[in-house]
């Protein structure tokens, strides 16, 4: 089994963190460093999570305030040296309002929270999190769990991001037939998840660290992390840019 | 600036809940009159809600201790023994009246305080159950407040980041005017971790943390001591606002505090504010509390000694500790962006001394407010004449049984509750093993690999209503039946008891009822009671609510073999029934549905079958015969065997045939106790029959699982995709 040291950073209000260190450090026996939000990445990361939750209980808008945090400055130069980073819900939002990822997340088109299992499908190989061990149009069984998840984007940027193949996760039934029906949020183009164009970061809606177990229903999440690890041991992304390191 | 201090008149004495012979112990113990702020703190500390002074003589009568139980009533919550130098801390709490004022901001207030009297003894939340009642949403007022309080509790729960995993949702008219909303919180704790909310010595610092001060929510406990009216909604004043984000920053930061042992005591500032919270953790140490109340934090301008005093603004903690720790103490709040607040220290005195723009408010002797609170004079109790002797029968006819079981699955009450959990992020801290939909939650327990929790919180006004006995003594039978379908072991008790006006007579006698049963019930099953909540005064002017006590039981998972679903698993999977014989349908919800009244006899309860009934499941569940359980209770055979077939991840339905030695209304419907329906593996059918021949029980086959059919032998005929329609059209 390979290794990577995965840092989990945490915001006044983050909830998923604890989930996702365990994940990583119980389940796939990662090196895992919790990172609070006023400090920087520390220099031997692999891989940076920025987990679920409330961050700063979503004032203003989901994420808006996280991505004004200070460890945001440090991510995003991981982001520019090629490191494997994952935004999980309210971490997707913050790095759609760090302006790291394209598009914004609007309300359900139901109006309401949703928490339930989804169907999603592997639209491309070509980013970190699903290079390895995973085909096109493999599914996943993955929670959601969010009130703002509506995947947006102006059509001609949609049309862009689609043929440039930044689109990694849709929303798709138990077939793998990407359907209006299974779509949970009214997320345009059934887009569950998006990467940036070197296919380092990607943003997602589900929760991959919550299919972490058969016991909890399955464990299709630990996919995305394995690809991940796979990732940083085959190309190690120059391991830490020099200004990365903890002040 | 001035502000005009109101005299004490007998209308100001009244306002405050107090009567005239309360008064006039004030006025003997202080030997003067009391201030304003004196009055108010007398007011709030002899409320019902914070003195239980109608309800204490009979609480004391239950069971509180065991081998289990580290800590039992008393405390913020009760505390259990897991083995492996673990502690399951849990309890139940109202949100009864701010939810039928104000419901989305009278629930989540309801979850944010039951969260924090949990982290208050030093565990973290790990799950959240609610068990809401109301009246049918088809009147435009109920609807208005159902959604206000689902929304509630999951904009509060899953903010903060805990699991809501189960509960109940009752619809019945008898909560129209007064909704129910009580919300049961289950941490988890090292015994090291253990926090108590009593102080050791004079000297130390009161510390206040968390949110600022308004004037929100004063008097909210005495609120909660009345009933509502239709000026209730003037009193908004009294509903305090929760703030969730500002929930988890105390949440983690106190966790903290108490990892690096900062910490004496704990106490979260709930009903009765800076006043119950500082004087109870005093009293217990027999100590004083001086108070200053230009320390705190204050976001509304001109507040007064009495409302700071009384003020139940959210989201505040109040520590005792030691002066030498006050620095560490700063610097793990600051972590979180909160600020320690010295608002005052313990004395050797015995008083509370509240100081206020440097006069004293209030110099009263601690135990006058915290322990010899008057009794009240007791009320005669009057056992009712009529409705519990007198009932309507009803059966029905062989061909209406389709149609009664599709209106009763179309029912508010019956439907699926997936509009609701699926608003409520249940996978959080993903420990969710068995989530909402079922009949009890069943949550991993990382820090003890092959052991899981077990919870379910169980009502039933209506059995209840027909006999508040022995309607209690079933009612903590059914929540040790679900556990014991689940595969658990029951381990202990917290309760919600929902009633009326306590100077009622009769509600007088349906309270003293129903707190005998639940003693007896609890000792006979060793499931001890280690706290809960009393919520009197649920009435309006039209009427009471059914007496409602909802049973909070925590049990444990011994091995993940045990886990047992509810669903069907496996088609051909032979469906037994497991008890005694129905002899009635009185007290069925379904019955009470269709003809608008109670309809009786009362249930009652036979203490040895139904533990002979407990011990069967047990032992055929560990010894691995049994691929679904669930026991029979409200809604009858008909509704278990519907919910087993509804929620069969394989589409699987039921064909069986009734007892025949029961008449089909009864068979159908009761819900008599000590009952389960098994589904056991064909390979398995002989070893189930011989363990239940050993033990003496009851045990019939009643058909098999079957794909995608509904039927009932000469009654019903369906397929699943026609019992599904009426069951989810309310999504």
């Amino acid at each position: 089994m390979t290794h990577a040291t995965f840092a989990v950073v945490v915001f006044p209000g983050s909830n998923c963190d604890r989930d996702c260190v365990h994940a990583l450090r119980d389940e796939l026996q990662q090196r895992v460093v919790e990172v609070w939000h006023r400090d920087a990445i520390p220099a031997n990361v692999d891989c940076i999570v920025i987990p679920g939750g409330f961050s700063y209980g979503d004032a203003l808008r989901a994420g808006a305030l996280a991505a004004l945090s200070p460890v945001m400055g440090s991510v995003k130069r991981f982001a520019d040296a090629g490191a494997p980073i994952i935004g999980i819900c309210n971490g997707f939002q913050a790095l759609l309002e760090a302006k790291l990822l394209p598009g914004a997340l609007l309300r359900n088109r139901s109006l309401r929270f949703r928490c339930k299992r989804v169907h999603v499908r592997i639209e491309t190989t070509a980013c970190a999190f699903t290079s390895s061990g995973l085909s096109i149009h493999d599914s996943l069984s993955l929670p959601i769990a969010h009130g703002f998840g509506a995947y947006h984007l102006p059509k001609d940027q949609l049309a862009h991001l689609e043929s440039s193949g930044q689109i990694v996760l849709r929303y798709c039934d138990s077939t793998s037939a990407v359907t209006d029906g299974a779509n949970p949020n009214g997320s345009v183009n059934n887009i569950a998840g998006v990467m940036n164009a070197q296919g380092n970061m990607l943003g997602l809606m589900p929760h991959p660290e919550r299919a972490s177990s058969e016991l909890l229903g399955g464990a299709d999440g630990l996919k995305l992390f394995r690809a991940a690890i796979q990732s940083v041991s085959n190309t190690p992304f120059a391991n830490a840019p020099a200004d990365g390191a903890p002040a | 600036m001035s502000v005009a201090v109101p005299s004490i008149t007998p209308e100001v004495i009244e306002q405050h809940g107090l009567t005239s012979a309360e008064y006039q112990t004030i006025l003997d113990q202080l030997g003067r009159e009391p201030t304003i702020a004196e009055l108010g703190v007398y007011s709030v500390m002899w409320s019902e809600h914070c003195s239980y002074k109608h309800s204490r003589r009979h609480l004391a009568t239950l069971p509180t201790s065991g081998d289990r139980v580290l800590h039992g009533p008393g405390e913020n919550a009760g505390v259990i023994d897991l083995g492996n130098q673990l502690a399951c801390v849990f309890k139940i709490e109202s949100h009864n009246h701010p939810s039928a004022v104000e419901p989305h901001q009278g629930a989540a207030t309801g979850v944010g305080g039951i969260l924090r009297d949990i982290f208050a003894m030093g565990a973290r939340p790990i799950a959240l159950l609610d068990a809401i009642r109301f009246g049918p949403p088809d009147k435009a007022r109920n609807e208005w407040i159902i959604r206000g309080v689902v929304n509630g509790i999951a904009d509060y729960g899953n903010c903060v980041g805990v699991p809501t995993v189960g509960g109940e949702f009752c619809i019945d008219d008898a909560y129209s005017d007064n909704c129910l909303v009580n919300v049961m919180c289950v941490g988890v704790a090292r015994h090291d971790e253990l926090m108590t909310a009593r102080a050791e010595k004079a000297g130390d610092l009161l510390v206040y943390y968390g949110g600022s001060t308004g004037r929100d929510g004063v008097h909210g406990a005495t609120f909660a001591s009345m009933e509502l009216t239709d000026e209730s909604a003037d009193n908004r004043s009294s509903v305090q606002v929760g703030d969730p984000f500002m929930e988890k920053l105390i949440l983690e930061s106190t966790l903290e505090l108490i990892e690096h042992n900062l910490l004496v005591a704990l106490q979260d500032m709930g009903a009765a504010g800076l006043t119950c919270s500082s004087t109870e953790m005093a009293d217990k140490a027999g100590l004083g509390v001086d108070l200053d109340l230009d320390a705190v934090p204050q976001r509304a301008r001109n507040l007064s000694a009495y409302e700071l005093l009384l003020s139940e603004s959210q989201e505040r903690m109040l520590a005792v500790i030691s002066p030498d720790k006050l620095e560490q103490v700063r610097a793990v709040l600051k972590k979180w962006d909160l600020n320690a607040h010295v608002v005052g220290a313990t004395t050797n005195t015995g008083r509370l001394v509240v100081r206020h723009h440097r006069e004293v408010e209030v110099d009263v002797p601690l135990d006058s407010i915290c322990s010899s609170i008057p009794a009240p004079a007791p009320v005669a109790s009057a056992p009712p004449t009529s409705h519990t002797r007198h009932f309507t029968s009803v059966t029905i006819a062989d061909k209406e049984w389709q149609a009664a079981l599709l209106d009763a699955l179309a029912s508010p009450h019956f439907a699926s509750k997936r509009w609701i959990y699926e608003q409520y992020d249940h996978d959080v801290q993903t420990n969710t093993v068995v989530g909402p939909g079922a009949g009890v939650a069943v949550l991993r327990l990382r820090q003890t690999p092959n052991r899981f929790l077990a919870v379910t919180c169980d009502g039933n006004g209506i059995w209840v209503a027909l006999d508040p006995y022995e309607g209690t003594r079933a009612l903590v039978t059914e929540a040790a039946r679900n556990l014991i379908a689940a595969g658990a072991v029951p381990l202990a008790v917290t309760n919600n008891l929902n009633f009326g006006n306590p100077r009622d007579g009769e509600i007088a006698w349906q309270f003293a009822e129903s707190v005998r049963g639940l003693a007896d019930a609890c000792r006979a099953l060793d499931t001890p009671v280690t706290g809960g909540n009393v919520s009197f005064y649920n009435e309006s002017p039209r009427m009471a609510v059914f007496p409602t006590p909802v049973i909070g039981m925590v049990g444990v998972i011994e091995d993940r073999a045990h886990i047992t679903p509810a669903s069907l698993q496996h088609e051909g999977d032979a469906l037994y029934l497991v008890g005694p014989r129905a002899t009635h349908a009185g007290a069925s919800k379904i019955l009470r549905d269709r003809v608008g009244e109670l309809v009786g006899p009362a249930i009652s309860l036979d203490m040895d079958a139904e533990q002979a009934s407990h011990a069967l499941v047990r032992d055929v569940i560990r010894a691995g015969l049994i691929a679904s359980a669930t026991d029979i209770s409200e809604g009858g055979l008909l509704i278990a065997l519907a919910e087993m077939s509804l929620c069969s991840p394989k589409n699987l339905g039921i064909e069986i045939s009734l007892p025949g030695d029961e008449d089909t209304t009864p068979s159908l419907l009761s819900e008599e106790p000590s009952r389960f329906i098994l589904a056991c593996p064909i390979e398995h059918e002989e070893a189930l029959c011989e363990h239940a021949h050993r033990a003496g029980v009851r045990c019939v086959r009643l058909g098999a699982a079957e794909r995608n059919d509904f039927h009932i032998t000469g009654l019903i005929d369906l397929n699943l995709a026609q019992l599904r329609e009426p069951w989810e059209r309310g999504q």
